[in-house]
């Protein structure tokens, strides 16, 4: 467990961005029988998720909720000094997705820009990295965006993951301020693991090729997918996190000598129910600090923790100061535990594109 | 832990299948309610049970319930 520790640098806006197109997950029926699919979708309890239509990206639902934040907090552009976009869902190869929104959010030439490629773990790791650039008092004001399109990564004939995934996108505004106190970070990475979770093809090991595009039925329950979607292997991803999971909750707790009851909110990466429930029910926590949101945008991956805190914590959050832990773990496999300060924290209303 | 409390909490995990059909002996994989949200399940129950981390290699290699009880008591 890599431990890292901050003074006085938090979240004081947040805003998300959904697309308006709602899946209804028992009427996901053009692949698989409705008994199947309700058996799914009980199991998993995610009844909506939403998905964006063939033209938008994660950085289009990231800017839509730029925009609001900025206009609802009055912040000038040119007061943001560092931007990063989080995704595995990029516009392009290349550039990186940030520089472009640099331009497309008329932020300033000076302003520190750069992407990072992490997935469920990703907002704990990216606040991690803004917080640690935060020190240098040359810059004033961060941006974070972090958004994703799963929805068009996994095939919708593998029922292992066709019912799971949705799209969103957040912005996060950070500064500094001793109002936000100390923050802790728990980070992990385990990447004996890396085939879990993957995409085989379309990157620089397997480029994409008529073979990667090629559909098959890959497993004995007569799965389809190619080499360029998505797959994962829910047993041992279940299984890897039941037990790392509530260990790095545990270990953080201790380090930091914070009591679990002291905790207001603990805001989990929105798996599926299933999971998100045993994790809970195994840490003995209750179950009223904990806010949900995976029964209505499923996992969006990374954004389902900034997702939750907008959707579910809007009111608790502003004039007043509360202790969150979030935790959040998936593809690598990485994970990780932060325990931070909101106070007087600006949530703006869920923005639908 | 004993076989026959295994096998218990084992067909605790379906919903549909009557418990009668479900023993020691089983060849699990071939209940029509099996599936891979029940193999979650049975995950489950025995890191809460046994506190023993079952990988999704484990399920498939077992064919019986009593294989799968045996590999949980190798690591128990």
């Amino acid at each position: 467990m890599a431990l890292l520790q901050f003074d006085n640098v938090g979240i004081s806006a947040m805003a998300a961005c959904v697309p308006h197109t709602v899946i209804d997950n028992y009427r996901y029926t053009q692949y698989f029988s409705e008994e199947d699919v309700r058996k799914v979708v009980d199991k998993i309890g995610i009844y909506e998720r939403r998905f964006a239509d063939a033209k938008t990206c994660s950085s289009d639902l990231c800017f839509a909720a730029a925009e609001r934040l900025l206009k609802e907090t009055g912040i000038e552009r040119n007061e943001i000094d560092l931007l990063v976009f989080l995704s595995q869902t990029p516009d392009y190869r290349m550039p990186a997705t940030s520089i472009i929104l640099q331009e497309r959010l008329g932020l300033k030439k000076s302003v520190v820009a750069f992407d990072i490629n992490l997935g469920c773990s990703g907002f704990l790791y990216g606040l991690s990295v803004i917080y640690s650039l935060m020190q240098q008092q040359n810059l004033h004001k961060a941006l974070f965006l972090d958004g994703e399109t799963r929805s068009k990564v996994y095939s919708p004939k593998d029922r292992r993951s066709a019912f799971l995934f949705g799209d969103a996108g957040v912005a996060a505004l950070i500064e500094r301020g001793e109002k936000f106190g100390k923050s802790y970070f728990s980070l992990n990475s385990d990447g004996s693991k890396a085939d879990l979770i993957r995409i085989e093809g379309g990157g620089y090991r397997h480029p994409s090729s008529l073979d990667t595009l090629r559909e098959r039925v890959v497993d004995e329950y007569g799965n389809i997918r190619n080499d360029e979607q998505g797959y994962m292997r829910g047993s041992d991803v279940f299984n890897f996190v039941i037990v790392e999971i509530p260990k790095d909750i545990k270990r953080l707790l201790d380090v930091t000598n914070i009591n679990k009851d002291d905790v207001d909110y603990y805001v989990f990466h929105q798996a599926n129910e299933f999971i998100n429930s045993y994790i809970a029910k195994k840490l003995k926590l209750d179950f009223a600090k904990i806010p949900s949101t995976i029964h209505k945008y499923g996992n969006t991956s990374s954004v389902s923790v900034p997702l939750t805190i907008v959707s579910e914590l809007r009111e608790q959050l502003c004039h007043s100061d509360k202790r969150l832990l979030l935790s959040a773990f998936g593809v690598g496999m990485s994970w990780g535990t932060a325990i931070l300060h909101f106070a007087d924290c600006h949530i703006c209303n869920i923005v639908e594109l | 832990m004993n076989l026959q409390d295994f096998v218990e909490k084992f067909a605790e995990q379906f919903d549909e299948t009557d418990a009668n059909e479900i023993q020691a002996n089983t060849v699990f994989k071939d209940l029509d309610e099996w599936s891979s949200l029940i193999a979650l399940s049975v995950i489950a129950m025995v890191d809460e049970e046994y506190e023993v981390a079952l990988k999704g290699d484990d399920i498939r290699n077992a064919s019986t319930i009593e294989d799968l009880y045996n590999v949980v008591k190798a690591k128990h």
